[in-house]
């Protein structure tokens, strides 16, 4: 549980982080709170050789609307979010999946941008920010670019940000009226990650008909993915038990499905499927309700 | 006179400094000049070792010295196991491997360097040319002709072979109305993790000859001893020190070889040296817990009368035995026939070897594996029979006017009342009421499960001629000049909370506030004799030898403070901080007796001066508290997951020192037992490796899992010492599981599910809804 050694940088401003990090290579690594990229250190399955601590950018820790959009920092913790009266209005999936992730400690330490730049394939972020088809900042020493969620997390652990780009802020569309959200995840029981981690933003037509479903699914790929499938089945159904059942049915289609001690491929899969349906139910039921 | 301290809720002594953060553990000592320690740890589980190349380490930052098997062979002694089963085969088990290895996780080398991570670094780059060897890690193909042999000097794999055998088998086997049912039982393994993983500071000092260390241990005291005999140092330079110790659970009751390794390291180079276990470590290679295959036979009336039972035992003790690793497994066949008077018992006992870390105790030790055999087996036999699980034991409790009750396997049962705490449980689950609401939830094909388990383990070990250091314990109790009390117990509570209770028992026997008692405990040069903390032995056996230690100050004392008030000693009462007759009207104060004892100036004659008396407490017998719990548990029948909606669980310890302590024992000892049923299982691949080796995988039970335990006690006291207290520390670990799993069977039985092994994680049961659904 003793890491190898490295250097410690504490970057006083953005522009100094991502110098530091266009400086050192594959051999940087950023450090946001520390509660996945540590761990790892311990077990040497990481070793960096140069960590580049951005807890002094206490300006990337915000949560703020704009133009119909949420915007929150990267350096946000798990805990700012999931109390963030705001985001309980605006965009209650996030405080829904805040609410999940590890325990108290890694909530108050954690931080949304460091999770999603992690992008450990069981991460609860990825599965929301994927439903919400949000966007991801990058910034680098000499420009900053938007990166939709969809194109974001490209395989396990491994992300869209360039070496040189750091993970900045992350935005999202104001929930809009007769739309519901949830997000429902099946605790690994030594972990605390997902077995299968399912959020759902749903939209109402008028008929209360589904207008569009969004679907992000995390814990049972190598990443997390849209349930494209799932998504297409349901456009423009009514909302009956019999479509989310066969929509739900593609949840895990065309996915290399995780197995491990505690799940094999075929029990995940099948538990994307009913946690698909009841993420689905769930966000259905709160449309109807407003 | 009732007490106006025991049975009472008091908070305990010791908290404020542990939860400030106030508190020295073992990590918390410092000395000047020490060393840190780090091991190199065999990557395989069975192989030859060809070489071992120190020589990148030695040059690496820091390093001090690197020490080897070969080093230390012919120079420090051997892993000592004290477990005494006739005819036991012990292999030699050295505290760092020569020649080969027989566990992923065995030590090889130690590096010793001047900082924690620099060792941790050049632990690294020892490298050890290995030629693997065929690995067995399934005990029954351990058994096999042909299989691998990892002890070559010793024949086989079968460490040793018990069996115990009580009753008339030949007029059980020859009675043709008798049901006989069978089962196999798994009994997983398991991983202790306390939350203090080991420790140890070892200074030896070249100009005294002394050698002072700090363990992270259960039992102080007989370290002190083996290390004195690993070592070849005169016991009395001796000194170990259990300060702080967060938790063992079983697993700190050894000497471990890493303890020997630092001591060596520190008499060699002159230095204090420290080794602190990571958690990987702690999961690898600190002993683990159960892993037991029972195939069990019961022999029923029609009635429901259970009359005979049989059940082999095969354990899987690993490679090599810790302290206690054989003496495990033959407490489970000593307590298979739980708390039923059953009238004939035949049980073998096969322990084997295997390339795994060895198994040893773990909080219940064997006895958590007795209670799920026959714990199972009742549920079984009532579901056979097509009778309730409450009432099919009812009928197999021994009356309580049967007690005390000599049993078939040797054992004789001091006080029961199994009925009491059975019809209680029921009453305050309202049982009939959720088996009436379990028929409604079936109709509408929901999974509601009830699973019962009524216990009795054995406690307060023991007596000598049962334990092999010895099953005494000593106390002692000091009254100084100013009338303050200092009590020394030779126990090593380690987080039970002793502190507390053992001042309850002294302020109550001398009539002194609470606050008045300090109490020590975890130093031999301060606790001049002990056994320790392990078995549910503490407050039985050790807060007795405090008891009898303050008795004798009170004898004392009184007749001191007759002589002065011109009273006869008998007529004096020790209450509120005086010493007085009944009506009050002559008294004196506790400290200004003290003072008279100490200061010796007009002492009665033949009253020696000073206050100080000891006791060494030997206990006539075990002592076998008991309980009711149940389990209620829904299935969700979609994904097999179980929710465990309510836990009752009434206990009756004997008598209750601090309700506080014992809620918060049974409260622990449910997460345990619950651990295993749903959750916990240290699994190894089958080449040996461990795949549960963090705590991202090996699934310890967490708080948020549990619903609101609804607890209560009962008292039935014990003979077998004045206090009448029989233990708790593992009650709730040994209760729980099997009613957990009574509890999911019991849901599933509409789909004719008999039995499941743990842990029930939901795949299994998704499985067998799946199945159903299909079929």
């Amino acid at each position: 549980m003793i890491p190898e050694p490295f250097e410690y940088h504490i970057p006083k401003n953005l522009e100094e982080a991502s110098r530091l990090l266009a400086q050192f290579g594959g051999e940087g690594k950023i450090l946001a709170g520390g509660h996945s990229l540590v761990p790892m250190m311990k077990l040497r399955l990481a070793a960096p050789k140069h960590l580049i601590d951005l807890g002094r950018l206490t300006d990337l820790k915000y949560i703020r609307e704009s133009d119909g959009r949420i915007e929150i920092g990267a350096l946000t913790t798990h805990f700012q979010i999931q109390s963030s009266s705001l985001l309980k209005e605006k965009c209650p999936l996030l405080p829904e999946t805040a609410r999940e992730i590890g325990d108290v400690q890694v909530r108050n330490k954690g931080t949304i941008g460091g999770s999603l730049a992690h992008s450990d394939p069981a991460a609860d972020w990825p599965a929301a920010i994927l439903a919400l088809a949000g966007e991801i900042q990058a910034r680098n020493v000499s420009s900053s670019r938007w990166i939709p969620a969809s194109e974001f997390f490209v395989d396990l652990l491994t992300t869209a940000l360039g070496g040189d780009e750091v993970l900045t802020a992350i935005r999202v569309p104001v929930a809009p009226p007769r739309s519901g959200h949830a997000y429902l995840k099946l605790h690994h029981p030594a972990s605390g990650y997902a077995m299968v981690g399912v959020a759902a933003q749903v939209l109402l037509n008028e008929a209360r008909h589904i207008e569009s479903a969004s679907v992000g699914v995390t814990g049972v790929g190598p990443k997390a993915y849209r349930a494209t499938a799932v998504e297409e089945a349901l456009r423009g159904k009514a909302p009956s038990r019999q479509n989310l059942e066969a929509a739900a049915a593609h949840a895990a289609e065309g996915i290399d499905v995780n197995s491990d001690l505690y799940a094999s491929a075929e029990y995940r899969s099948h538990l994307a499927q009913v946690y698909t349906r009841r993420a689905l139910e769930k966000a259905l039921e709160r449309a109807h309700g407003k | 006179m009732p007490s106006t301290i025991l049975g009472k809720r008091i908070k305990r002594k010791e908290d404020p400094r542990l939860i400030q953060g106030r508190g020295h553990y073992v990590d918390d000592i410092k000395l000047d000049g020490m060393l840190h320690m780090a091991f190199a740890r065999s990557i395989h589980a069975h192989a030859r070792i060809k070489s071992v190349n120190v020589a990148a380490a030695r040059s690496s930052p820091g390093v001090v010295d690197v020490i080897t098997g070969e080093e230390i062979k012919g120079k420090l002694g051997l892993v000592p196991c004290a477990a005494g089963i006739e005819g036991l085969k012990v292999p030699d088990h050295p505290c760092l491997a020569t020649g080969k290895v027989c566990y992923v996780g065995e030590p090889i080398a130690a590096v010793v360097a001047t900082d924690r991570y620099l060792a941790r670094d050049a632990a690294d780059k020892i490298e050890v040319d290995y030629e693997p060897l065929p690995v067995v890690t399934d005990p029954e193909k351990a058994l096999q002709a042909g299989s691998t042999v990892i002890h070559p000097e010793l024949g086989d794999n079968v460490a040793f072979v018990a069996r115990l055998e009580g009753g008339d088998w030949k007029a059980v086997e020859s009675d043709s109305s008798l049901k006989v049912i069978k089962q196999r039982l798994i009994n997983q393994r398991l991983a202790p993790a306390s939350m203090e993983t080991r420790g140890v500071v070892a200074h030896y000092s070249p100009g005294e000859e002394t050698l002072t260390v700090w363990s992270s241990t259960q039992i102080p005291h007989i370290l002190k001893t083996q290390l004195a005999l690993m070592l070849g140092i005169d016991e009395p330079h001796c000194r170990v020190i259990a300060p702080e110790v967060g938790g063992g659970f079983g697993s700190k009751l050894n000497l471990y070889g890493e303890e020997g390794v630092a001591c060596y390291a520190s008499r060699k180079l002159g230095k204090p040296v420290k080794w602190i276990e990571s958690r990987r470590e702690n999961l690898l290679a600190t002993v683990h817990g159960r892993d037991q295959i029972n195939d069990v036979e019961v022999y029923v009336q029609p009635d429901g009368k259970v009359v005979g039972l049989k059940c082999w035992i095969i354990a899987d003790l690993g490679a090599y035995h810790q302290l206690l690793t054989p003496a495990i497994p033959t407490l489970t066949a000593l307590m298979i026939l739980g708390c039923y008077h059953i009238k004939n018992v035949f049980v073998e006992t096969k322990g084997v070897f295997t390339n795994k870390m060895a198994t040893d105790a773990y909080r219940g030790a064997g006895r958590p594996e007795a209670t799920y055999v026959i714990e199972r087996v009742m549920d079984m036999v009532a579901r056979e029979l097509n009778m309730d699980a409450a009432d099919l034991r009812m009928k197999n409790f021994p009356s309580p006017d049967e007690f005390p009750l000599d049993l078939p396997t040797g054992v004789t049962y001091d006080t029961a009342n199994y009925q009491k705490t059975l019809k209680r449980l029921l009453k305050i689950s309202g049982y009939s009421r959720l088996r009436k609401e379990q028929e409604k939830l079936r109709k509408q094909g929901k999974y509601l499960g009830l699973g019962l388990s009524t216990y009795v383990e054995i406690c307060a070990m023991g007596p000598s001629s049962r334990m092999p250091a010895g099953g005494w314990e000593f106390g002692a109790v000091k009254v100084e000049p100013t009338g303050k009390v200092m009590v020394l117990s030779g126990t090593s509570p380690h987080g039970q909370g002793e502190e507390t209770t053992f001042a309850q028992i002294a302020a109550d026997v001398l009539g002194i506030p609470f606050d008045d008692v300090t109490v020590y405990h975890g130093d031999t040069f301060q606790v001049p004799m002990g056994i320790g903390t392990f078995g549910s032995r503490t407050t039985a056996v050790g807060g007795t030898a405090i008891h009898n230690a303050a008795m004798q100050i009170r004898k004392k004392m009184a007749r001191i403070a007759s002589h002065k008030l011109g009273v006869k000693p008998g007529e004096l009462i020790f209450s509120e901080g005086k010493i007085h007759t009944r009506d009050g009207a002559k008294s004196m104060g506790f400290a200004e007796v003290a003072a008279e004892a100490i200061f010796a100036k007009q002492l009665p004659e033949g009253i020696e001066p000073g206050l100080a008396a000891h006791s060494f407490f030997e206990p006539s017998n075990y002592t076998f508290p008991f309980g009711a719990h149940l389990a209620v548990t829904e299935v969700d029948a979609e994904t097999g997951e179980i929710k465990l909606r309510n836990y009752y669980a009434v206990d009756d310890c004997g008598r209750v020192i601090n309700p506080m302590l014992v809620d918060g024992q049974i409260h622990g000892g449910l997460a345990q037992g619950i651990g295993q049923a749903l959750w916990e299982s240290h699994v190894y691949d089958e080449n040996g490796q461990l795949m549960t080796g963090t705590l991202m995988d090996y699934a310890v039970p967490k708080a948020h899992q549990f619903p609101w335990f609804e607890t209560e006690t009962m008292e039935t006291k014990t003979p077998i010492n004045p206090l009448g207290a029989k233990g708790v520390g593992e009650a709730g670990t040994i209760g729980s599981t099997p009613a957990i799993v009574n509890a999911v069977v019991d849901a599933l039985r509409p789909l004719g599910v008999r039995h499941l092994d743990m842990p029930l994680q939901p795949e299994k049961v998704w499985r067998i809804l799946k199945q159903h659904a299909t079929a």
